[in-house]
């Protein structure tokens, strides 16, 4: 049997497979379907300072191989997370890490502040990707002297690993990279949504009640890819791969790329069952190739010449 | 109630019309219970363009002979993927998805659909009269030729039709059918599922006759078991989503989209 381990800084996770923040709930919406103690990681829903609504309904569109998702953060806020989400939750025997996402640089270090006293919670993905906030959000993601400011004030106030969500609506995502690398981050995770649209043309209307959405699933994979390599080449931080991963092919194309680590999100809504089927698909991939630990493949790809 | 995930066979395709049919999937596995106005998510193979799955309601179940049934309209190429589907092949789903329809407090009920609106009716008349209620359908569609199996809907109870044309029951809306109108119909109780501007106008008509009115929504929905945020729906409780706190709402609840 080949080692899976990996670790993302200081933490070590059982195995490379997690699953990604908006697209798995706390976690307990897949408890039917698999044993979530057999993942790495769970990354659960954003959380922000206070009670948000999230965008108008319709928030979602189907495309070629894939969503636009104009959900926005809708949850109830750190405090309901604390008092309600959390204590049905800890017992999970995998990490469950938080998407920490917000407003203003204030409210990013208030959840965070509050998320360093959860015993159980042993790391924060700070997300200042989303394309589907007004304010914040992508802002910080989109302009490097704000993600250096939020990573820094967050890296103050938060003691335990600090794992920086990049945007792909980015001319250089490595240089993202390298900025909040420099700022504190203890790894970065990436892709979030690319920001897109929908149209109806027969009633000339935006499909999306936000006219904008966030793209993800299959169509973003040779985006994320492509990332994931030019990031992996540019830090010495772990990377945690993202976007439109189906099956353990895929994942394996990330870890091959630069990936120490992936995240699963879309898939898990067609096949409630695909984390635990990629981390099988892993280990045989690994033994079919005499792999005894996966960190050998990390970034192992061969390019000629 | 717990969720599955099963590969279930497919062992009959009836075509019913030009644009409906109904799938009867059949699994080994004791069906587990199934509550009227749940629906299942349809994983559909072979359709490149069909990237999610496709919900669709509860038809009918039959717990001796294992089998549950889909009523569905052919609209884009997931629903025409599905209506090529032969004997023996295989239909993953999940289910059972959802909440239900409740019951009422007098003996009958009415049952509104619309075109496929229809689906979640016949399992909710059967369950009905399983309670010893009395359904009566009021069943509307474009046209003659788009009726779904009356004769079966007539086994449960009295069935009232209403088509565009008038070439079936009577011509016009729904909601313009003189059974609505005429104050004979004793019910404390009104199911509605069909297209939106239908279902606000029965709620209406509902309202007015002070009769309580469960509606079932067909948000676009992504995942169907609560996990995406997708299919939120405004009501007066807030957001609520369509796929765990629904698709069963009391119309009271909603703030209408439309
Ligand atoms: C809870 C629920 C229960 C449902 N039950 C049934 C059922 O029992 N039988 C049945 O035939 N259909 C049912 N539907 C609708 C069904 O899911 C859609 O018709 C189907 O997803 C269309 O897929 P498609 O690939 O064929 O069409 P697409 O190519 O996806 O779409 C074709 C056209 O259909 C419209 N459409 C797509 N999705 C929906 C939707 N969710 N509601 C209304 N219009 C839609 C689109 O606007 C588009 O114009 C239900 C939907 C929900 C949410
Ligand atoms: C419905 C939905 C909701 C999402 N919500 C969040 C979120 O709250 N925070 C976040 O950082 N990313 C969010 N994402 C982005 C995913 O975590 C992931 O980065 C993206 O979907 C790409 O991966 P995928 O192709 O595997 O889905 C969301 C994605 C989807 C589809
Ligand atoms: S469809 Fe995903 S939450 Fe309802």
């Amino acid at each position: 049997m080949a080692d899976l381990r990996v670790c993302i800084g200081d933490l070590h996770f059982k195995n490379p497979v997690t699953a990604a923040s908006g697209c798995f709930g706390y976690g307990k919406e897949y408890e039917d379907f698999i044993d979530l103690g057999k993942l790495g990681a769970v990354f659960v829903k954003g959380t922000t300072g206070s009670n948000r609504k999230g965008n108008p309904y319709p928030r979602m569109v189907e495309t070629s191989s894939g969503m636009l998702n104009s959900v926005g953060f809708q949850n109830k806020g750190i405090d309901y997370f604390i008092s309600d989400i959390y204590p049905g939750i800890k017992q999970y025997n995998t990490h469950i890490i938080v998407n920490v996402s917000g407003s203003t640089i204030e409210e990013y270090v208030m959840v965070a502040e509050k998320l360093n006293d959860l015993e159980k919670i042993p790391a924060i993905e700070l997300n200042i990707s989303c394309p589907n906030v007004k304010e914040g959000g992508m802002v910080f993601g989109t302009h490097c002297p704000s993600a250096i400011k939020v990573t820094t004030a967050v890296r103050k106030a938060y003691h335990k690993t600090l794992i920086v969500k990049l945007s792909p609506n980015v001319t250089s995502i490595y240089e993202f990279a390298r900025a909040v690398e420099g700022a504190g981050a203890d790894a970065v995770s990436l892709i979030n949504t690319l920001l897109g649209m929908a149209i109806d043309a027969e009633k000339q209307k935006p499909v999306l009640a936000t006219v904008t959405g966030g793209l993800s699933g299959p169509a973003i994979k040779p985006v994320a890819l492509r990332m994931v390599w030019e990031v992996y080449n540019a830090v010495k931080i772990p990377v945690i791969g993202i976007g439109g991963i189906m099956n353990a092919t895929d994942a394996i194309e990330f870890m091959l790329a630069g990936a120490t680590a992936v995240q699963i999100g879309t898939a898990n809504f067609i096949n409630p069952r695909v984390t635990v089927e990629v981390i099988k698909g892993i280990e045989d991939y690994l033994v079919e190739k005499d792999i005894t630990d996966v960190k050998d493949i990390i970034g192992a790809l061969k390019i000629p010449g | 109630m717990k969720k599955y995930i099963h590969d279930f066979q497919i062992i009959a395709n009836r075509r019913i019309n030009t644009e409906y049919f109904v799938l009867s999937l059949a699994n080994e596995k004791k069906l587990p219970e199934i509550k009227p106005g749940q629906f299942v998510q349809v994983r559909v193979d072979n359709a490149p363009n069909t990237f999610l799955r496709r919900p669709i309601s509860v038809y009918d179940v039959n717990y001796e002979k294992n089998i549950l049934y889909l009523l569905i309209q052919v609209v884009g190429e997931g629903t025409r993927t599905l209506s090529e589907l032969k004997n023996g092949e295989k239909l993953n789903l999940i289910y059972p998805l959802g909440n239900s329809f409740s019951l009422p407090d007098s003996e009958k009920a009415l049952l509104i659909g619309g075109g496929v609106g229809v689906a979640p009716l016949m399992f909710l008349g059967r369950w009905l009269t399983e309670q010893k209620k009395e359904p009566v359908f009021l069943l509307g569609f474009r046209n003659s030729e788009l009726q779904v199996d009356i004769d079966r809907f007539r086994k449960l109870g009295e069935v009232y039709i209403s088509t565009d044309d008038g070439g079936a029951g009577e011509k016009g809306l729904v909601t313009q059918h003189p059974v609505l109108h005429n104050d004979t119909l004793d019910i404390s109780m009104v199911y509605a599922c069909g297209p939106d501007v239908m279902m606000k106008a029965v709620a209406l008509w509902a309202e007015k006759k002070n009769i309580s009115c469960e509606a079932s929504l067909e948000n676009t929905m992504a995942c169907g078991f609560g996990a995406c945020l997708c299919c939120a729906q405004e009501t007066v409780q807030g957001i609520l989503l369509v796929c765990t706190d629904g698709p069963v709402f009391n119309t009271k609840e909603l703030i209408w989209q439309i």
